[in-house]
């Protein structure tokens, strides 16, 4: 499954087709640009006209770009060393996503600070765009989506190469993907700050951005798909079969959960198909979902390739992959309705779903048990090598907020966690801990190996970058603990004649200090990931830093021999 | 074991894991959501729900685009404290017309399922624009622009047909009246009672405080002032219900 690392000619965004022209693609662009004006002059609301603005705005500047770079001296003769050798990986759509997943990671980061600020000094609210109802969906599709979703769509079109020893299949429908996956996200984040929401949580966007990610996501399949039925190797690797399985899995939640109906074709604002407890179940069946297949199994796939490459050991248990693989995708997609406990979601609901959510526990530590002792006979290198260090805490953190979860889908416990900080606490555990570790992790491994380079700028970076994440997720986490229980017991705490002790102001109030210490926690988390993009982007410009080795690492401090006296 | 040698063969043909692995995630949501569509018991039989009038469907889009789910929940729990905050426990009913559901997942702020009648229009505008100014400790943005903002109505026919199309029952009445009715819910002059025919217990009237122009807080808070207001809980039989 490995192959030699082999030096990248051109570091720069597109290594094919930098000296050809992009005829057919400029002229898409400009067609697309001109319906968006169309869609602007036509539009029956506001907020679609200013949206098909920016995106007329978006395409036409894309043609501009493209433009500018085609050579329009046919005569020429062409630089044969541009052009790519067909037979080897296409890296250019990685590295493009790699360093979108940075971006992306610091801008959700960036405005998840920014929001738990304004929670803490509510004039921080800027209305109506910077509102902490409309910056909030930006926060969690910024996180997930941008920074998730192109860590995923980078780290799968990376491993299924690797692992099938093809090159990615449909040329440049890899480059379609990611440039349609970051048109996907500007709509959806400019649409939130212009008021554009069908409210589903991380399923916010409007109708058309959302056909337009179908489109986007049937050809991420087709080129994944494509490359895999291309494979040289007989067997599809275990990360392939997670990342097989969130790709079709998503396809499906996000068609079904976003059926609506819109109220015109030149117009922002549609009606879910669904209504009440109905809508409720499906919206909740999407939302557990995109953790479970978007957040889970897409980064499990990431963790099968990554952490045995990084500790240069096989997979731990072949069976047990099996079995969690089939065992997690079967029982996730149950876990729904724990979302809506003692609502009006009839009973029979919420038990099945608590139920399958306890189940859910088992196949969740059977990744994380397959990832950690992947380790044995390396356990070593968490002293050596920061990058293994970092996929440890992720599978560590993996493991305890998949812990975390099940006791919160006991409805006894979620009686009094739902509707708390506890909830966001135990999201950020996972997104930070686990999702955003091991992206980290992947980031560092590939980025040298994507430009050529012989090392990352600096292991020591790293290693800051490491401890400031993690100090970051654990303030952030015991916070909302603390804060999240408080409120819960604030909010049902009675006194001796029977009354109730505390009004729900007074719960707001009592919130405002660990409002403030959770924004420092997530302060220092955003600080780690600056770190990264530093040493990231050093790298990539090709420096290294004079530095003293990690220690205890081979090339580092070697034990001085006492002559024996 | 056997079986474990027979996944090879899924591992060699990627039609196979695709399939396999589409099946596998589709029994779940099978399960759980489909019977609600058609178990007659998931909704619970309930005297005065109906759909929402033009200005208060309007009010809810304003709701939904600002992202006040995000903090406020609709769905009071079964719960002894939360009855006694907030009201009687939602019903199912109680949002059987919503596309889609606002029951939210956070409570940053307080539920809002029944705040209707809860407070005078004069307050939700005060609190809307500056929420600091009647509750000292709220952490909510302010939504002063509300009131400067006229209320887009143009799409109002073309909103009540996308709604009667995903199910919600607006009579041809309802659907042609709307534009009207839009107008005439927040003007303290119109003649109502054919709006207060269509929509029983309707608030009517100025709601932001300027009776000239109709805002986008007229309709706000027209809608937050019929949230919850619908059921007569004298009629509702609890065990009936129960489900």
């Amino acid at each position: 499954m490995s192959a030699p690392c082999r030096p990248v000619p051109a570091a720069g965004l597109t290594s094919i087709g930098d000296e050809m022209t992009h005829g057919p693609y400029i002229i898409a662009l400009g067609i697309a640009a001109f319906l968006a004006l169309a869609g602007a002059g036509f539009a029956v609301d506001r907020p679609f006209a200013q949206h098909m603005w920016v995106l007329f705005f978006v395409l036409a500047g894309s043609a501009i770009v493209l433009m500018r770079r085609t050579s329009f001296a046919s005569s020429r003769v062409p630089d044969l060393s541009a052009y790519p050798d067909p037979s080897a990986y296409m890296d250019g759509p990685i590295r493009a996503g790699s360093i979108a997943t940075m971006f992306w990671g610091v801008v959700g980061l960036l405005v998840g600070v920014v929001v738990a600020l304004q929670l803490a000094y509510p004039d921080l609210n800027i209305e109506p765009w910077f509102n902490f109802g409309r910056m909030r969906p930006l926060h969690t599709s910024a996180v997930v989506f941008a920074f998730g979703g192109n860590a995923l769509i980078a780290t799968s079109f990376y491993v299924v190469q690797r692992t099938s020893r093809a090159r990615l299949w449909g040329g440049d429908l890899a480059w379609f993907v990611f440039w349609g996956y970051q048109l996907f996200i500007v709509m959806a984040a400019t649409g939130y700050l212009l008021g554009i929401t069908q409210s589903r949580e991380y399923a916010e966007p409007e109708w058309y951005v959302d056909i337009w990610l179908t489109i986007v996501w049937v050809a991420y399949l087709a080129v994944f798909l494509g490359t895999i039925l291309k494979r040289k190797e007989p067997h599809i690797y275990v990360a392939n079969w997670f990342y097989l399985s969130f790709i079709v899995t998503i396809a499906m939640l996000h068609v079904v959960n976003n059926l609506a109906m819109p109220v015109s074709i030149v117009g922002s604002k549609s009606y879910s198909l669904f209504a009440g407890v109905q809508d409720a179940l499906t919206q909740w069946w999407y939302g557990h979902n995109a953790v479970g297949f978007f957040l889970t199994a897409g980064f499990l796939g990431m963790m099968y390739y990554f952490v045995p490459k990084q500790a240069n050991r096989p997979v731990y248990s072949y069976r047990l992959s099996i079995i969690h693989f089939w065992a997690l995708i079967f029982l996730y997609i149950w876990a729904g309705p724990h979302h809506l406990h003692y609502t009006a979601l009839p009973d029979w609901a919420q038990t099945l779903g608590m139920v399958f959510s306890i189940m859910l526990w088992m196949p969740s530590w059977g990744g994380m048990i397959n990832g950690l002792m992947t380790l044995s006979g390396a356990w070593d290198k968490i002293r050596t090598d920061p990058i293994i260090r970092m996929m440890v805490a992720a599978l560590a953190f993996y493991g305890m907020s998949t812990f975390e979860g099940p006791v919160m889908s006991i409805k006894a416990v979620n009686a009094l966690s739902h509707y708390t900080d506890w909830t966001i606490g135990h999201v950020h555990s996972g997104a930070l801990g686990w999702v955003g570790l091991i992206s980290f992790a992947a980031i560092y491994h590939m980025v040298p190996k994507l430009w050529g380079r012989a090392r990352l700028y600096s292991e020591r970076m790293v290693i800051w970058h490491f401890w400031l994440a993690t100090l970051g997720i654990v303030v952030y986490a015991a916070v909302m603990w603390v804060s999240g229980v408080m409120q819960g017991l604030m909010w049902r705490e009675y006194d001796e004649q029977g009354f109730l002790v505390y009004s729900f102001a007074e719960t707001v109030a009592a919130m405002h200090p660990y409002y403030l210490m959770r924004a420092a926690g997530g302060a220092l988390y955003l600080t780690g990931a600056l770190v990264m993009a530093f040493n990231i982007w050093m790298t990539i410009l090709g420096h290294q830093r004079e530095e003293d080795p990690v220690g205890g690492s081979a090339t580092g401090r070697q034990p001085t021999l006492q002559p024996a006296e | 074991m056997a079986l474990m040698d027979r996944h090879g063969v899924i591992e060699r043909n990627a039609t196979l894991l695709l399939v396999g692995s589409l099946l596998v995630v589709t029994v779940g949501g099978i399960v759980e959501i489909a019977p609600l569509f058609y178990l007659e018991n998931t909704i619970e039989k309930v005297e005065g729900m109906r759909p929402y009038s033009p200005l208060e469907l309007a009010g809810r889009d304003i709701y939904i685009r600002e992202g006040c789910y995000v903090c406020h929940s609709q769905m009071i729990r079964p719960f002894r404290d939360e009855v006694e905050r907030y009201g009687h426990y939602s019903l199912a009913a109680e949002s059987m017309y919503d596309h889609p559901f606002q029951w939210g997942s956070k409570r940053s702020g307080p539920d809002l399922a029944r705040v209707g009648d809860r407070y005078s229009n004069e307050w939700h505008v005060q609190h809307l624009i500056e929420p600091r100014s009647v509750v000292p400790e709220s952490i909510m943005p302010s939504y002063a622009f509300l009131k400067d903002t006229k209320l887009d109505g143009g799409n109002i026919t073309a909103s009540f047909v996308a709604n009667r199309r995903v199910g919600v029952p607006y009579s041809d009445e309802m659907v042609e009246s709307a534009a009207a009715d839009l107008k005439a819910q927040a003007d303290p002059n119109a003649d109502t009672s054919g709006l207060l025919e269509r929509y029983p217990k309707a608030k009517t009237g100025d709601f932001d405080g300027n009776p000239q122009a109709l805002t986008e807080m007229d309709a706000l808070v027209a809608y937050l002032q019929m949230l919850g207001t619908l059921v007569d809980f004298s009629t509702y039989d609890e065990t009936a219900g129960y489900r």
